[in-house]
């Protein structure tokens, strides 16, 4: 990550905000064009390009975020109010080089399929499973109605958060290194 | 098999699930600059004039295009060149592109847009169907069968008028499927750029990297070997990003004039204008059956809107007419189709091109043939099940059928027998069937190359490198490579690295449209795959002195079958590979795939052929409020005869996916248009150009659907395997329909079935009228002479007859 030390006279068109913010854990200070959302903060100016965009409404959710560990919808938040924040994106669910066990069971059970909406259903799962451990098939539904997925069906993505309810220390135990796809795979005939 | 029918992690899942895979907007090079295009705001006029220097002054902006800069036109189908970049002196549909203004980040060329002043003259508005059919000037192209109507086409398969003689009864129906969009969740987006070599390169989230390589090398007059087209990952295509498209050739000639990376990301406004999404089409059926069920002849007449561009257009039209055959038997047959111009954005293929309208049609009408002969439409449809390994009236040969096993699997899951026309009001279940290609059998340009190739590079490490042009667009392309290489050479998928959907690295795959790439690929990728593992057995064979018919290759060894844990007479995958290329050199080989040659030989007849079909049931379940007319649907049940399931996550997945999309569809997504308000302009504009307004089904709305997967391995496909990704749609809508009418008692002869046209409809049964909503009629249409020809049964070759032949062969024979 590099903020320009200076604004960078390509885009004197526009007056630029300096924040301060926290992203997936490590301090950044970033510069950019004061009219940019959270979302194009995150891609463009901070490279952080696996949140997506779908819609610039706020209504396919490709784009969620956690924001001091609440879902938001970064097409929807200006950049300028990210100021001593934290921020959580799918680059921030890895830890320690593992895979969350969501990314685990979204693997492994066809919750991705295009999986331009992957990172949006992803972080907005993980922010049910942070505040309620074991939901409910409907609260799953519920807490997922505002992220759209065109391609499954939303049926393996349930499955694939129900897994991950299931078997946390299973799953947190698998390396994400390439040699455990076959122990990854076996787990997965289990489930199906 | 080691890997195959196995549930197993895809090759692209850690990519996905960590946010790494790279879609065109990924894609951020240095010194890049930003496009937007300038579309049009009238339905159709003459460009009178175009002024950008105001747009060329403004600060940041780098250059500015507009039509004069792209006069070679181009589009998908060879008889259909009716596009360019940006207009040259028309625009046909607000949305239509006039303008570009590349520049130093999106805002500034966002801003730049408004400056860009265009005067127009308008035209006459083409908004309808009817309006096209029966005004023939101003012409929206000039091309084109007559009028404003593109193609009109007529097709004749026996002596049908004597078939609807021999009936007891014959049903005509007319019914009416709206037009609706992709709308996948990724927005088009392409960055072009001059490689260093000052080569053109174009990443694109496309379908079909082939074909946009080929339009490229036209509209800009380069050659073909100095283009490279990268087809990114797509963030969902579903048929939308089959086409060539405007901002893939714009950006590439910005890139060459400023040799400098540009990229366009479209708005989700502009999605919606590119469209190339379902036809509406308006369709008779005519239908006359025994008293058991049996068909003796059937005459389908479709209208479809299509648009302000030719697109698949002419494909699609033939669609509408070309696979009712391939599923039940008709003995005789008949076809008349049309597509006309209007000022709306261009519709294409959508998943199931073309076939999903009239399969609606030819459902819901068996469903009331059933009714009215007094027969169980589940029983009717077993009885005219079209039969394995037959030519059809129409020159389709059909491979494998599940069917049959299809319908009893759907029926027992569901108890239809004791819940079909049993339900209490309100309550009810439908059935419907269909069928799709795996693989259209003929390319879209004439040529008789094969239409998938592979590539497969072996290295003394022991990986694998497979090579091939097909594209990722989430259904699971890469997956179906790597698993069948790594079936047949005994490795892990991880060992293999899939090259792919790269017009300078890869082989030509013609892309991922018609459910060709399982099929077509995994065919190229198995063929290339053993004649790899024949070069390594040899080797190894040499080395521990055994035969090589005794070599297996399984869990990256080689190792004599007769003595599988015998160390001594085994060596690893990798040594294996050391072994070859110190026998024969540098390990490479490949594979490619042909159809077979189509029966039809005559003109039309190349719309439909597929090396093999796929076969669907489904029953949806509907709970019917009456008094709101809402819909609700707890479950679907849905059988696919997939030949066999390679990954069946995936599989699954595709089953679903298409139901979810299917009930999309069926109840909610429309594609329609308003007139702005007088005093605005009165433009013909789209009615809701966002997603926010444009449903579709959310997690809340997604029934439980039970998915039933036949395997009955085809000859014809890799290990068996047929197709999945769209045939599995083609049931739902019919199926829906049929569920309503036997919940409450009322027609819904049309799509989407909203509470609106419910609550009508039992306004109408309340009133003693026809209890049904859906058109009236289908317009008079001065259909061309039919392309006759003689069924198998009737002694015909696939060949058009003459008049004359076709009335001797009448008076020799009748049906089968």
């Amino acid at each position: 990550m590099t903020s320009p030390p200076e604004p960078a006279p390509a885009t004197s068109g526009f007056s630029r905000t300096a924040i301060r913010l926290t992203v997936n854990g490590e301090p950044a200070d970033v510069s950019f064009a004061s009219y940019k959302t959270l979302l194009e903060v995150l891609r463009e100016d901070l490279n952080l390009c696996g949140t997506k965009h779908g819609c610039e409404l706020g209504e396919c959710g490709a784009c969620a975020v956690l924001l001091d560990d609440q879902p938001v919808l970064s097409c929807l938040v200006l950049g300028a109010d990210c100021d001593g924040r934290r921020v959580t994106t799918v680059e921030g669910l890895v830890t320690d080089g593992r895979l969350h066990p969501l990314q685990e069971t979204f693997a492994d059970l066809g919750a991705a399929q295009c999986g331009y909406c992957t990172p949006g259903f992803l972080v907005t799962a993980k922010a049910l499973l942070d505040e309620h451990p074991h939901p409910t098939r409907d609260q799953i539904r519920e807490a997922l109605s505002g992220n759209l997925c065109r391609c499954t069906g939303y049926q393996q993505i349930f499955e694939a958060v129900e897994a991950a309810i299931a078997a946390p220390t299973q799953n947190a135990q698998k390396p994400t290194d390439p040699e455990s796809s076959n122990s990854a795979n076996s787990a997965s005939n289990g489930a199906l | 098999m080691n890997l195959i029918g196995k549930a197993r992690r895809r090759v692209d899942a850690r990519a996905k699930v960590t946010g790494q895979t790279k879609f065109a907007d990924d894609v951020m090079l240095p010194r890049m600059v930003h496009c937007k295009l300038l579309r049009a705001d009238v339905p159709h006029a003459r460009i009178v004039r175009i002024d950008t220097a105001r747009a060329r002054a403004h600060p940041g902006v780098h250059l500015v295009l507009t039509g004069g800069d792209f006069p070679v036109p181009y589009g998908i189908l060879p008889v259909s060149q009716d596009e360019h970049a940006l207009c040259v002196d028309r625009v046909r549909f607000v949305g239509d592109p006039v303008a570009a203004v590349i520049a130093r980040d999106e805002a500034t060329a966002f801003e730049a847009l408004d400056l860009v002043d265009v005067d127009y003259e308008p035209l006459r508005t083409f908004a309808t169907l009817e309006d096209s059919l029966e005004h023939d000037a101003p012409r929206i192209h000039e091309y084109g069968d007559r009028g404003n109507i593109h193609k009109i086409v007529a097709l004749e398969f026996g002596d049908v008028d004597g078939g609807f003689a021999d009936a007891d009864r014959v049903f005509e129906d007319t019914f009416f499927y709206q037009g609706n969009t992709h709308l996948p969740i990724e927005q088009h987006a392409a960055v072009a750029a001059k490689d260093p070599d000052g080569k053109l390169v174009l990443w694109s989230s496309t379908q079909t990297p082939h074909y946009v390589h080929r339009a490229l090398a036209k509209a800009l007059e380069l050659p073909a070997a100095h283009i490279r087209v990268v087809a990114t990952p797509n963030g969902g295509g579903f048929g939308g990003k089959s086409d060539p498209f405007n901002h893939e050739v714009v950006v590439s000639k910005a890139a060459l004039v400023l040799d400098r990376p540009v990229k366009i990301c479209l708005t989700r406004e502009e999605v919606f204008y590119c469209h190339r999404g379902r036809h509406p089409v308006l369709m008779k059926f005519k239908t006359g059956v025994k008293r058991d069920g049996t068909i003796t002849a059937m005459e389908v007449e479709t209208l479809l809107d299509g648009g302000a561009y030719g697109s698949y257009g002419v494909a699609s039209t033939f669609y509408t007419g070309a696979l009712q055959t391939v599923t039940y038997h008709i003995p005789t047959y008949r076809f008349h189709g049309c597509r006309v111009f209007t000022n709306k954005p261009p519709c294409g293929p959508k998943r199931g091109h073309g076939t999903p309208q009239s399969r609606f049609g030819q459902e819901i009408q068996l469903d009331k043939i059933a009714e009215a002969m007094a027969l169980d439409p589940a029983e009717m449809r077993l009885k005219i099940v079209e039969r394995p390994d037959t030519l059809t009236a129409n020159y389709l040969r059909v491979g494998t059928i599940g069917l049959s096993e299809c319908i009893r699997r759907v029926t027992k899951a569901a108890d239809w027998s004791s819940r079909h026309r049993r339900l209490p009001f309100g309550r009810g279940v439908g059935l419907a069937c269909s069928s799709y290609l795996s693989g259209a059998g003929l390319p879209i340009y004439w040529n008789d190359m094969p239409h998938s190739a592979v590539q497969l590079k072996l290295d003394r490490s022991g990986g694998v490198t497979a090579f091939c042009g097909a594209t990722e667009i989430g259904q699971g392309s890469d997956d179906v490579l790597v698993g069948c290489v790594a079936e047949v050479l005994g490795i892990d998928p991880i060992d293999i690295r899939a090259v792919t959907g790269d017009t300078d690295l890869t082989p030509v795959d013609l892309g991922s449209y018609s459910s060709r790439v399982t099929l077509m690929m995994g065919n190229a990728a198995i063929q290339a795959a053993e004649r790899a593992r024949d070069l390594l057995a040899q080797a190894v064979a040499a080395k521990l002195q055994l035969p090589r018919e005794r070599l297996a290759f399984a869990d990256r060894r080689v190792f004599d079958v007769e003595a599988p844990g015998d160390a001594a007479r085994s060596v690893s995958f990798a040594d294996a590979v050391v072994l070859a290329e110190t026998m024969f050199g540098t390990i490479g080989t490949v594979g490619s795939y042909t159809p077979p040659r189509s029966a039809a030989k005559f003109k039309g007849g190349g719309v439909g052929p597929s090396p093999t079909y796929s076969y669907s049931a489904s029953i949806v379940e509907v709970e019917v409020d009456p008094s709101s007319g809402w819909v609700h649907v707890p479950r679907v049940w849905i059988a696919h005869d997939i030949g066999r399931s390679l990954n069946p996550p995936l599989v699954r997945g595709q089953v679903e996916g298409s139901v979810y999309m299917a009930l999309g569809e069926a109840l909610m997504e429309e594609q329609t248009f308003r007139r702005l308000p007088p005093r605005l302009s009165n433009a013909l504009v789209h009615k809701f150009p966002s997603m926010l307004e444009y449903k579709s089904p959310t997690t809340l709305d997604m029934p439980e659907v039970v998915t039933e997967l036949v395997e009955n391995p085809d000859p014809r496909g890799p290990f068996g395997a047929k197709e999945v990704g769209q045939g599995p749609l083609l049931p739902v809508m019919p199926a829906v329909a049929n569920a309503v009418y036997d919940a409450i008692g009322v027609r819904i002869d049309e799509v989407p079935i909203t509470p609106e046209k419910i609550v009508k409809a039992l306004s109408e049964k309340a009133n003693h009228r026809e209890p049904r909503f859906g058109p009236a009629r289908f317009p008079r249409i001065d259909w061309p002479e039919p392309v006759r020809v003689a069924p198998p049964w009737d002694g015909g070759d696939g060949t058009a007859a003459r008049k004359s032949e076709v009335r001797s062969q009448k008076s020799q024979v009748g049906s089968r």
